[in-house]
C-alpha cells in the first residue's frame, strides 16, 4: 500500500464530472495597470477548481507580469487569457509569492523560463510539490488534469526589478511559509504581499513560523505603501488594516493556543475555544482555528509537557 | 491553502437500517471490533468529538466523551475504513468514561466509539471524517527523520487536579513510530498498552494499535484522591517496556467540560 495507489484509488471513485471543469475570472482594477482576480472566499474545492487565491495582473511594456499563477494548469490557462485581455500582451513574467499550491500550481501552464521564485521555493517544487498534489488532486479531480510545476528557471532576488519599463521591488520574507515574495510596485504604491497579509479572512498556518511572521509583518508595515493585495480576502484600500489584522490574529493564536494546553485542554477542545468577538469579520475563523490547533499542538505537547519517564 | 473536500454520498446497500452514519461496512466492521455477539445500537450519550475537516490524517484528534452513560465498562476506538479498524481500547477501572486521542485516518471514513455498558451491550456513535488518503501507509515522520530509536518509549506527562474534587485531567505523550506494516520493507511495530495506577489502585488500562497516530498523546480523566500521582506502565509490541510517574498539582481552569 502507497501512497500512489490511493491516489488512483480516489480518482476512479471519483464523480465524473460530465464537461470538462471551465474556470471562469473576472478581474477587477486596483490602481494604474494593476488588476486583481479575487479567489474564492472559501476552501479548496470541486465547486471552485481550487481558485480561491488572488492573483495581480500588471501591465508593463514588455508584457503582463503575473503575481502568481493559480491552483492548476488550466487555471494558469485561463490566467494567462485573461492577462493577454486586459494588457494586450501576453504573459512576460510569472513570479510565485511562495509554494503552496493554491498559488503556485498554475505555473504549470507557463515556460519554466517565465517563472520565477526565491531559491528556497524553487528547492521546494521538486521536494514538498509532490506531496501537495496528491492531496490536490484527490480534491480536484479533472480540475488538476495536466498540471505539472515546473521548476522555475527565474531567481527571484530581494531588491529592485524592472521589467518593460516597470519597477518592481521585490522583498524575500518568511513566516506564512518557509519562503515568503511580496512584491510592491512603485509608480502606484500597489503592496502586493502574497499570503504574509490575509483580509477580512482568518490567516492559515500549516507551514508557519509565527516569530518570522511578525518580523516580515512589521517590514511590509514600513514600505510607504498606499493600498495593498492580500494573498486571500479583498484589496485593503488603506495601508494597514489588512497587515494589523493579520497581526492581531496570530498575536491571539499563539498565546490561546499555550494557554489552552497549560491548563488542560484536549485538541477538540483548544478547537472549540471561544474566538474574540474583535475577529466577527474574518471569515472561516473557527476552521483556521482548528487547522491551527492541527499545525502546532504537537511541538506544544513536546516544548510544555515535562518528561516523566520512559 | 485550505485543503476541503467535496462530499461523496456512501452507498447504503448493506448498511445496518439503524445505522445513522449509513455505512455498508459497519456490519463486517463491528465483526472484527467488538467481541463475538456483541448486541450493539445507537445512542447520542455517546458523544465522538473531532474536527471538522482532517488537517493531518496521521494525527487526527478524537475525543469521546461517554460520561452521559451509567456504568461504562469500556471504550473502543475505531474507523470503519481503516485497513487496522480499531485504534485504542479503553478501560476506564477509576477513571471517567472520557478519552481523547490522535489517530490516522487511511481515507474517508466513518470515525466512531463503541461503548460497553454494565449488561455487556454496546452503545455506538460517531460521524464522518473526510481525509485525502494515506495515514496509514504514509511513513513516520521519525522514520522519514531516523531519529526514532534514540527517543523510542520517551514518556512525557502532565496531571490537573483540583483539591477537594476527585476528577484529575492526565496527559500523556510517548514518543513511538507506531509502524502500521503498510510502508515499504518497515515492519509494524506499535506500543500495545499502558496501565495506570495511582498508591497501587488500578485507574485505567489501554490497549493501542498501529492506527494511533505515530508518538500516541492521550488525555484522560482519572479518579485521585489529594495529594496522589499516577504511575504509568508501557510495553510496545517489541516487548520494550516504560515506566513513569506523573507528580505535580496544576489547577484545572474555570470552564473545562
Ligand atoms: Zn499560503
Amino acid at each position: 500500500m502507497i501512497a500512489r495507489r490511493h491516489l488512483l484509488g480516489a480518482l476512479a471513485g471519483m464523480p465524473l464530472i460530465a464537461a470538462a471543469p471551465h474556470y471562469r475570472l473576472a478581474a477587477q482594477p486596483v490602481a494604474a495597470g494593476i488588476w486583481v482576480v479575487r479567489g474564492a472566499d472559501a476552501p479548496i474545492a470541486m465547486a471552485n477548481g481550487g481558485a480561491i487565491a488572488n492573483i495581480s495582473i500588471i501591465a508593463t511594456d514588455a508584457g503582463a507580469v503575473l503575481i502568481d499563477a493559480g491552483a492548476s494548469h488550466r487555471h494558469g490557462l485561463a490566467l494567462a487569457a485573461l492577462a493577454r485581455r486586459l494588457t494586450g500582451k501576453p504573459v512576460a513574467r510569472v513570479y510565485l509569492t511562495h509554494l503552496h499550491p493554491d498559488h503556485s500550481f498554475g505555473a504549470s501552464a507557463f515556460p519554466a523560463g517565465l517563472v520565477a521564485a526565491t531559491p528556497a521555493v524553487a528547492a521546494q517544487v521538486t521536494g514538498d510539490a509532490a506531496g501537495f498534489s496528491t492531496g490536490l488532486y484527490r480534491l480536484l479531480g479533472d480540475w488538476m488534469r495536466g498540471t505539472e510545476l515546473p521548476a522555475p528557471a527565474l531567481v527571484a532576488e530581494a531588491g529592485p526589478v524592472l521589467i518593460g519599463g516597470r519597477r518592481l521591488r521585490l522583498l524575500t520574507l518568511s513566516g506564512h511559509s518557509a519562503s515568503d515574495l511580496a512584491v510592491l510596485d512603485e509608480a502606484t504604491g500597489t503592496l502586493i504581499a502574497g499570503d504574509l497579509v490575509f483580509h477580512n479572512r482568518a490567516p492559515a498556518t500549516p507551514h508557519a513560523d509565527l516569530p518570522a511572521w511578525r518580523r516580515a509583518l512589521d517590514q511590509l508595515a514600513g514600505l510607504g505603501q498606499q493600498r495593498l493585495v492580500p494573498g486571500h480576502g479583498p484589496v485593503d484600500p488603506t495601508p494597514g488594516t489588512a497587515i494589523a489584522q493579520t497581526r492581531a490574529w496570530i498575536d491571539w493564536l499563539e498565546p490561546a493556543l499555550k494557554a489552552a494546553m497549560d491548563a488542560g485542554l484536549t485538541m477538540v477542545e483548544a478547537g472549540d475555544l471561544p474566538i474574540p468577538p474583535r475577529f466577527a469579520g474574518l471569515a472561516v475563523a473557527r476552521l483556521e482555528l482548528q487547522r491551527s490547533v492541527s499545525h502546532f499542538w504537537p511541538a506544544l505537547e513536546a516544548a510544555r509537557l515535562p518528561r516523566v519517564g520512559g | 491553502m485550505i485543503l476541503l473536500a467535496a462530499p461523496v454520498v456512501a452507498a447504503p446497500e448493506g448498511a445496518r437500517p439503524d445505522d445513522p452514519l449509513q455505512s455498508p461496512f459497519l456490519p463486517t466492521v463491528l465483526q472484527l471490533v467488538l467481541p463475538e455477539g456483541a448486541r450493539v445500537r445507537f445512542d447520542d450519550r455517546v458523544k465522538v468529538q473531532f474536527p471538522a475537516i482532517a488537517e493531518n490524517q496521521r494525527q487526527f484528534p478524537v475525543q469521546v466523551d461517554a460520561r452521559a452513560v451509567p456504568g461504562v465498562k469500556r471504550i473502543i476506538i475505531f474507523a470503519d475504513l481503516n485497513p487496522i479498524q480499531k485504534a485504542v481500547e479503553f478501560t476506564p477501572h477509576d477513571a471517567e468514561a472520557f478519552i481523547a486521542i490522535r489517530i490516522k485516518l487511511d481515507q474517508r471514513t466513518p470515525v466512531r466509539a463503541a461503548v460497553e455498558v454494565a449488561d455487556g451491550s454496546w452503545l455506538v456513535a460517531g460521524g464522518w471524517i473526510d481525509a485525502a488518503g494515506g495515514g496509514c501507509s504514509a511513513p513516520p515522520v521519525s522514520r522519514v527523520k531516523g531519529d526514532w530509536a534514540q527517543s523510542l518509549m520517551q514518556l512525557r506527562g502532565r496531571l490537573w487536579s483540583t483539591p477537594g474534587q476527585r476528577v484529575a485531567r492526565l496527559a500523556l505523550a510517548v514518543r513511538h513510530p507506531m509502524d502500521t506494516g503498510f510502508v515499504d520493507n518497515v515492519p509494524s511495530y506499535w506500543l500495545e498498552s499502558l496501565q495506570l495506577r495511582a498508591d497501587g489502585r488500578l485507574l485505567a488500562d489501554l490497549a493501542l494499535n498501529a492506527s494511533v497516530a505515530e508518538d500516541p498523546a492521550i488525555m484522560l480523566m482519572p479518579h485521585l484522591m489529594e495529594g496522589e500521582s499516577v504511575t504509568v506502565r508501557g510495553r510496545d509490541s517489541g516487548g520494550v517496556e516504560l515506566a513513569g510517574r506523573v507528580a505535580g498539582q496544576s489547577a484545572i481552569p474555570a470552564g473545562a467540560p
